[in-house]
């Protein structure tokens, strides 16, 4: 195989790996910007990929085929929404530490996606889920036409919401708000904001996106559900953000990076280069450690207020 | 008076809250809660194999826990018990196997501490990443918990699997039996119940002793209720947490040798099936201390057996043990700012004699507050 098919074979695989990372981890950089440090995000991405997969399966005689898969994600978004909420009201209203709670989001969403799953559908099933969708004339130019624009709707969506999220977060007063209430939120309070509010809308909308990155997985990428889909997906997100430094596009490199290391990963495995898939496999989880370690100066810019609750009563 | 009725009031709270958010799913899915709670708490303990059962695994709970009870006392929050316990496994079954004609006095401690050496190698990666270089311990642990997943299997499948699953063909990827040398014994005949159980007691008493009785234990502590005094203080912060993942790792390693010798007596896969994520909740639930980590392990070795038997005679997905885990961690630690807040302990009084004014007139007695056996 030529050299050009080879890159290109690698990008057609690693694009549309990087969408379901580039939706949790934007989705996380709003809740970080905010100040929490949402862990949940794997249990988050574990129930709307859930969801979204069972009104393909269930409904496939009640609804056509469109109309199920819009259903499968509005419920994941809702639903990452709801669990969101839920994480705000343990880390805001109750102000538990963020670490610990955000493990216990994540078993209690993998928990719930898994035992849901073994008693209403037992197996591993497929679903048709949803086409991918060439954009007539722009999908024909010559290698970057299959890359970029082949893809899933969902893909594309992903794609336009990082303009979107830099605009909201860098552009807005909401988005004002929010980094205000992740970097002092005391201040913020001072000037009239109300912090728990604005953390309660990041998370909301924080968990919006992590249940369309799961949906993403069921029915776009995997087109079925099985109890390990997400596989660390959501933790390698939440290092995403580090890697990004806070930053719409950073994720965005960040993911396409990520996903094209594994892509090429995958290729050598085809490729019949012969050792141990398992070192294959654990390559990108070496590939973020290795990450966070390198990026440990971006640290610096971090929220100043991540991962401390905000209380109003306290002294200061 | 009132004080404890507001503790009693708050761990109510969060034990319905963990209940309440399990029976939403178990009605879900279209099983009475109170008849799967009821098996999950009582069936395990009807017979001697079931209570030997339970405390089979409590042995590796207590040892996690403990070790997690350090790090998070030390201010580094270790997730990575799954990872460290697998490798604990592979490096204590590589020794056993390396020297199977070694007299047992020798090979049995030298395996239980090389799986402990495994494990506190792999929890050093952490702390060491934690502390030089800024990294979450969070997600490296994470991370390294798949890692060791893969390290894990591919020597079970590769280099250390039984020759004889080769030559038969069946491919199952388990080592071949240990030693008996390399056995820890049963403590009563006919069940899996052996001396690892006495070790974890006794494991409980030395990191009581470590962390409140040794100057060590002071740094680590004192590193993680607030590291910035520690450091004024003149204790190397960073080496406190390197210390604290190396017994963390440590423990979990020897979470692992010991359910190897102790139980299996052969590194098969899945044989740490999930202790490392439910030794967190054994921690939290025992508060991080020794004292209450063992009756906490005890219960979440009841949990674990229960759960199994749902399934079995429920048709309840072993998932739901998940649930429970995720649900007790959620409300313990809301339930915590308000046992250790004053503030909000403050406010919640307040509103509650509010509330209790109008009700004293109508002479109803309510529990709250009114200075009952509590």
């Amino acid at each position: 195989m030529n050299p050009i098919d080879l890159v290109l074979n690698i990008l057609t695989i690693g694009v549309p790996f990087s969408v379901a990372l580039l939706l949790a981890s934007t989705g996380e950089m709003f809740n970080q910007r905010a100040g929490i440090f949402n862990l949940g995000c794997e249990g988050i991405m574990a129930m709307g990929a859930f969801l979204a997969f069972l009104p393909p399966f269930f409904l496939k005689d009640a609804l056509s085929p469109a109309m199920s898969n819009m259903v499968g994600l509005s419920i994941a978004v809702l639903a990452g929404a709801v669990l969101g909420i839920l994480f705000a009201v343990v880390t805001i209203f109750f102000r538990a530490p963020q670490g610990i709670a955000g493990i216990g989001l994540q078993m209690l969403g993998v928990g719930i996606a898994g035992t849901l799953f073994r008693h209403f559908v037992g197996g591993v099933t497929g679903v048709p889920g949803i086409a991918n969708f060439p954009i007539p004339f722009l999908s024909k130019i010559p290698f970057l036409g299959p890359v970029l624009f082949d893809l899933n709707p969902v893909a594309y969506f992903a794609f336009l919401l990082v303009p979107i999220s830099w605009f909201i977060l860098f552009k807005t007063p909401w988005g004002l708000r929010v980094r205000a209430v992740g970097t002092h939120p005391r201040a913020a309070d001072t000037m009239g904001i109300n912090v728990a509010r604005v953390r309660f809308q990041a998370l909301a909308l924080g968990g919006a996106f992590a249940g369309l990155a799961g949906a993403y997985l069921s029915l776009c990428q995997a087109k079925m559900f099985a109890d390990d889909l997400v596989a660390g997906r959501g933790f390698i997100a939440v290092a995403l953000v580090y890697f990004g430094r806070w930053h719409p596009l950073g994720i965005l490199g960040g993911s396409l990076l990520f996903s094209i290391a594994q892509s090429f990963q995958l290729s050598v495995q085809v490729w019949g280069i012969d050792f141990p898939y398992e070192f294959a496999v654990m390559l990108p989880y070496v590939l973020v450690i290795v990450v966070l370690a390198l990026t440990r100066k971006s640290n610096k810019r971090s929220p100043a207020a991540l991962g401390k609750p905000y209380n109003r009563e306290k002294r200061v | 008076m009132r004080e404890s009725a507001y503790l009693v009031f708050i761990i109510l709270g969060a034990i319905v809250a963990a209940v309440g958010m399990g029976a939403i799913v178990l009605k879900l899915i279209g099983v009475n809660p109170f008849d799967v709670y009821k098996v999950i708490l009582t069936e395990p303990l009807k017979d001697i194999y079931g209570i030997t059962e339970i405390l089979v695994r409590t042995s590796p709970l207590v040892f996690i826990a403990l070790g997690i009870a350090i790090a998070f006392r030390s201010g580094i929050l270790n997730i990575g018990a799954e990872g460290q316990m697998q490798i604990g496994i592979i490096s204590a079954a590589a020794i056993a196997l390396a020297f199977p004609e070694l007299p047992k006095p020798i090979l049995l401690p030298m395996v239980l501490i090389t799986g402990a050496v495994g494990g506190a190698l792999w929890g050093g990666i952490a702390g060491y990443l934690k502390a030089r270089m800024g990294v979450n311990e969070i997600l490296s642990t994470v991370m390294l918990n798949y890692i060791a997943a893969q390290v894990y299997g591919f020597l079970l499948r590769g280099p250390m699997i039984d020759p004889e699953e080769l030559t038969v063909g069946s491919g199952t990827p388990q080592t071949i039996r240990l030693p008996r040398t390399a056995w820890l014994d049963r403590l009563i005949p006919g069940t899996r119940l052996h001396t690892g159980l006495i070790l974890a007691l006794v494991m409980a008493v030395l990191v009581y002793l470590l962390l409140w009785r040794t100057t060590t234990g002071f740094r680590l502590r004192a590193s993680g209720a607030e590291p910035r005094a520690a450091r004024f203080a003149g204790i190397h912060v960073e080496r406190s947490l390197v210390i604290a993942m190396l017994f963390s790792g440590g423990f979990a390693g020897l979470a692992g040798a010991v359910e190897l010798t102790g139980v299996h007596r052969r590194a098969i896969e899945a044989i740490s099936s999930g202790y490392g994520f439910s030794g967190i909740v054994v921690a939290l639930f025992g508060g991080l201390h020794p004292a209450f980590i063992i009756p906490s392990a005890i219960f979440f070795g009841l949990l674990l057996i229960g759960a199994d038997m749902t399934q079995r005679a429920m048709a309840v997905p072993a998932n739901m043990v998940l649930v429970l885990q995720g649900a007790i961690i959620l409300s313990i630690v809301s339930a915590k700012t308000f046992l250790n807040d004053p503030y909000t302990k403050d406010r919640f009084m307040r509103r509650m004699a509010s509330f209790r004014l109008p009700r004293r007139k109508k002479k109803t007695v309510s529990g709250l507050g009114q200075g009952g056996p509590l």
